[in-house]
């Protein structure tokens, strides 16, 4: 870790500040990565004297190149703004992280006039900050990675919530259509929501019908498997109802035991199944006006 | 990796695995965990606190608040100075047991965390670090 | 020493585990539930679990051995209100609790015990056939199918 205050880089940083940053801004604006068409130059002044000036004040804190010490916590959280405003205007990480990299030249330049003919000296110093400068420039680009991944995970969260309802199908049987390829992580969330919806519901009877889905691999089989056992645990039942000829055999191939469960045919047949065993049958209505209906009956 | 804030807690009597437990709870809530994941570490926890205490002979166990590009973690160490384990292998699969039912324990922990190791040197103890991230 | 109270009402005995519980105080719970299943001749054993926010082996493991006990005094067990991550946790540590009756809430399990209180004396055979939490036990397609 190498000590920034030992070197010539505070008294550089704090004498020569307006040089650099002038010669930073031309460098910027010289730059075939630059996006005037996203920020103008007044604009990329302003954040370029800002963080300078932040990068300034670390170094003269006594910050060393590890750039997750408290020193260089207001430069990084800076950054990061830059990382997400760049972000959301249409620049990409690479261009929001060259803002940082693109610093090296005049700091170098500055630096060597500071060194003249002290070549060690000069190369400490400048390693030393390079390393910083290269961790800033990642953390931008660690900061949009950040930011685009909860992006995607909440669209995967709403995705998940229109794909696979909870419906009721009457007190005290819910029904769980799932359709589409079922990998590891999405049955698994599906899973937790139907066990809560069964407490949430009070139903005894959940079926989760796959007639929609077109294959099966073991993960999967696992995760429906301890799905029944948890909502048994709870005090429901589970049937699985619409397995095609081929995850039936993919099952069987597999080895995975189904012995325990209940699966019917179709989503009709466990209904009927489930009507059962909460203790109702649904009646024909007789052809006389009044009488009772076909809607399911208490028996 | 960044540790944010870290605590050891002794594991010499029942009620001790109570408080890791409660411990683990208050933890894992911190660490911005879902509810079920919540409950699998601190299910885990559990199970190992009663490993080293009854196995174990007591110990302790190092907590450990972990911060890592924005995302949050939480590591548990339980250390002990008992017995060790003489044959890690056996005591990672299930329905293993010297009579303390340690089996279920240990394989089934390793199922509920992200991160697991054990290293155990017999007569010289046990360490087993588990870590769960959000 | 704490306890864990153990209500009577009618022919069962109500018990709901509010705290987290140290391990002795679990086994002085099986031991209590024994013995007031004998002086009382119950057959019938509802364990409210509803509050309990963690299961883990040795708790699961008390639970199935206090069903099995009750089982051989010839009282059924239920198990009611376990908690959606409770449930997940307990089945991915690998206990299952097979031979455990289980329901929703006290309501149902209670209904559960009184329907099996019509086939006294059947306590182990009656574990065997039942599924866990129908509630459908008259009807003829009680069996799980494949």
């Amino acid at each position: 870790m190498t000590n920034l205050a030992s070197t010539k880089l505070p008294q550089v940083l704090q004498a020569r500040e307006a040089d650099i940053l002038d010669r930073w801004l031309q460098e910027q604006l010289a730059a075939t990565s630059l996006r005037s068409d996203l920020m103008n130059a007044a604009q990329l002044r302003e954040q370029s004297r800002e963080f300078l000036g932040l990068f300034g004040q670390a170094v003269g804190q006594g910050a060393d190149t590890n750039i997750h010490s408290p020193q260089w916590r207001a430069a990084r959280e800076m950054l990061a703004g830059v990382s997400q405003a760049r972000g959301t205007l249409g620049f990409s990480p690479s261009e929001t992280a060259m803002f940082v990299f693109s610093l090296k030249q005049p700091l170098f330049r500055a630096l060597a006039e500071a060194y003249a003919g002290d070549a060690a000296g000069l190369s400490d110093a400048f390693w030393g900050a390079t390393l910083v400068i290269d961790g800033l420039g990642l953390h931008t680009t660690e900061v949009y990675q950040k930011s685009r991944e909860s992006v995607i995970s909440r669209q995967q969260e709403e995705m998940l919530e229109l794909s696979t309802p909870v419906v009721k199908l009457w007190d005290g049987i819910l029904a769980l259509p799932m359709i589409g390829t079922l990998d590891s992580a999405r049955t698994q969330v599906v899973m937790e929501s139907l066990l809560q919806r069964i407490v949430e519901t009070g139903a005894e009877v959940a079926i989760i019908d796959i007639t929609g889905v077109p294959t099966v691999d073991t993960l999967v089989a696992q995760h429906l498997l301890k799905t029944i056992t948890a909502a048994r645990l709870m005090g429901a039942d589970c049937i699985i109802s619409g397995i095609r000829p081929q995850i039936a055999a993919t099952i069987v191939h597999l080895g995975v035991d189904l012995s325990a469960v209940i699966t019917k045919a179709t989503l009709a047949d466990a209904f009927a199944l489930a009507l059962q065993r909460t203790g109702m049958y649904v009646a024909r209505r007789p052809t006389t006006a009044t009488g009772p209906s076909s809607a399911p009956a208490r028996g | 990796m960044p540790v944010l804030k870290s605590e050891s807690l002794p594991i010499r009597t029942q009620n001790d695995i109570v408080a890791v437990r409660q411990a683990t709870r208050t933890w894992a809530v911190q660490a911005g965990f879902s509810i079920v994941d919540q409950t699998k570490m601190v299910t885990a926890a559990s199970e190992l606190a009663r490993n080293t205490l009854q196995y174990g002979r007591g110990g302790e166990v190092l907590m450990e608040l972990l911060e890592e590009a924005g995302r949050r973690g939480l590591r548990l160490t339980f250390e002990d100075q008992g017995p060790g384990i003489p044959s890690l292998e056996m005591a990672l699969t299930d329905g293993y047991t010297t009579g303390s039912g340690m089996g279920l324990g240990l394989s089934g922990s390793r199922r509920l965390v992200n991160e697991f190791h054990i290293e155990s040197v017999v007569g010289s103890g046990t360490r087993v670090v588990i870590a769960r991230w959000r | 020493m704490e306890r864990i109270p153990i209500l009577k009402m009618g022919a069962f005995l109500l018990v709901s585990i509010q705290v987290d519980m140290h391990d002795r105080l679990a086994l002085t719970l099986q031991d209590d539930l024994t013995e007031r299943i004998t002086q009382t001749g119950a057959h019938g054993v509802l364990i409210d679990i509803s509050s309990l926010e963690i299961v883990d082996s040795f708790i699961g493991r008390m639970l199935a051995n206090i069903a099995a006990m009750a089982r051989i005094l010839d009282a059924h067990t239920v198990l009611v209100g376990m908690q959606p991550a409770v449930a997940i946790t307990l089945v991915e540590l690998g206990l299952s609790l097979p031979g455990v009756r289980t329901a929703l809430n006290v309501e149902k399990g209670m209904r559960l015990l009184q329907q099996s209180l019509r086939r006294p004396g059947e306590a182990a055979a009656a574990d065997a056939d039942d599924v866990a939490g129908a509630a459908g036990a008259e009807s003829p397609d009680a069996r799980p199918e494949v």
